[in-house]
């Protein structure tokens, strides 16, 4: 027993090496499998706290790119507005629509922290679960898709980011309305992405819009992902120039897909059924 | 001892600042990203008791992986560069021979033993930290790639600020 004791006193750097080690192993391994560890993120308090306070200061460098985004903005919507097109129908009589119910709400908010040189990247936005934000809700932002929630607090929220190991959409071709599937390329540059699942059949050409399919229930279909850049024909994918630019994120939306419950259960009473 | 707490302390949050506000914006070609706040570690006083040499190691993992998003991967890379510390130390230092409480610095230790300690300690560190954060060999080629430059960027960085705080030795 003393020799024991002896022993591990000599070596004492190694068993607690090996002691801690395992203990923050143990830590990474957890919160990858099941997300519980949310403390240890930058949505707890601490941490959210001192980056929105960085992120104010850094809101008034950024302002003029904003503006330009906000405006650019701004003009698209006008235009869909139903003022801005001339009417050529006599309205006889006006029916109070019950056809139309809306299926997806917009929630805004501002990023206060993000990241596009990491394998795996996350962004953090100022809204959380009291401003009516829960997990699996889809993100965007004027120029196209940003990502997926994978955490709330009351007052923040963290996003899982299109430029991650394990993000995938349900995207299609815009000319086509061929279904494809978009990932984030191997290669790690924040401006390009992967399309593949193709079927053989399609003939994209270079410069084809990508926008989602609205097929998962994070995205309502049509928003855009990127461009066609090139083609691999190889491996049968396409290389994509993604459209958003991730490092200058300032202002995003989270999607409230107000059927995604009814969507979710649906699928998975027809997988128990199978 | 106090004083040497608080240069510590001070030391721990301005690199930890340094690494979070600054650093961890910077990316050359996207594959040189610098991990500056191992230097904390690398310029604790010899002297340092095992166990907590370990705990201080494991906190500065645990706050960088914070506000990086990935609990207990910069913290298992801390805990391994703690302990390649006292290997290397254990080797190449004899420990009687110094008078009032040490530390590994350029100004104590002349640049040629500097450049080696923060050499080797950065390479353990990020091949760890780079292979633990993509987990997978099909990526093995950028993985490298992504190690040995980001170690060079961050070797370079710690030498230059080992520079800036360089003292001429009084005696």
């Amino acid at each position: 027993m003393r020799n024991l004791l002896i022993f591990i006193s000599k070596y004492n750097a190694f068993f607690l090496f090996v002691i801690f080690e395992i203990f923050s192993l143990w830590i990474l391994v957890n919160y990858n499998s099941f997300q519980r560890a949310t403390y240890i993120s930058s949505s707890n308090e601490i941490t959210g706290e001192v980056y929105a306070r960085v992120s104010q200061v850094k809101g008034y460098l950024s302002l003029g790119i904003v503006n330009d985004s906000l405006s650019a903005e701004n003009a698209r919507l006008r235009n869909q507005l139903k003022s801005s097109f001339y009417i050529d129908t006599l309205a006889k009589h006006k029916v109070n629509d019950t056809v139309y119910k809306q299926q997806y709400a917009y929630i805004v908010a501002k990023v206060i922290n993000n990241s596009t040189n990491r394998r795996n990247n996350y962004i953090t936005i100022n809204r959380g679960s009291k401003d009516g934000i829960t997990k699996d809700m889809g993100v965007i932002c004027g120029d196209g898709v940003v990502g997926t929630v994978v955490n709330t607090t009351d007052h923040l929220a963290n996003i899982q980011s299109v430029l991650h190991k394990s993000s995938l959409v349900s995207a299609m071709l815009a000319d086509t309305k061929s279904v494809c599937s978009f990932k984030w390329g191997d290669d790690l540059d924040p401006h390009k992405g992967i399309l593949f699942d193709i079927s053989n059949s399609t003939k994209p050409k270079i410069g084809e819009m990508i926008v989602t399919s609205g097929y998962s229930s994070f995205f309502p279909m049509g928003v855009v992902i990127g461009k066609v850049s090139s083609f691999n024909t190889k491996e049968g994918t396409l290389n994509i120039a993604l459209s958003v630019d991730y490092s200058r994120l300032n202002y995003v939306y989270v999607i409230n897909n107000k059927f995604a419950q009814e969507q979710i259960q649906v699928e998975a009473q027809r997988k128990k059924d199978e | 001892m106090s004083r040497v707490i608080l240069i510590n302390l001070i030391r721990f949050i301005v690199l930890t600042f340094m690494q979070v506000f600054l650093f961890k914006n910077f990316s050359l070609y996207e594959l040189s990203t610098p991990y500056i706040y191992i230097l904390f570690i690398l310029l604790l006083p010899f002297e340092t008791p095992n166990l907590i040499l370990f705990v201080l190691a494991f906190i500065l993992g645990i706050t960088i992986d914070a506000f990086y998003d990935t609990p207990g991967l910069h913290a298992a890379c801390c805990i391994l560069l703690a302990f390649v510390r006292i290997l290397f130390i254990n080797i190449t230092v004899q420990k009687d021979g110094f008078d009032n409480e040490p530390e590994p610095t350029l100004t104590v230790m002349g640049f040629r033993w500097f450049l080696a300690y923060a050499f080797i300690l950065t390479l353990f560190h990020h091949f760890l930290l780079f292979n633990l954060e993509v987990f997978r060999f099909s990526e093995l080629q950028y993985t490298l790639s992504r190690f040995v430059l980001s170690s060079l960027f961050t070797v370079f960085l710690i030498m230059i600020s080992g520079l800036l705080f360089f003292r001429k030795k009084e005696r």
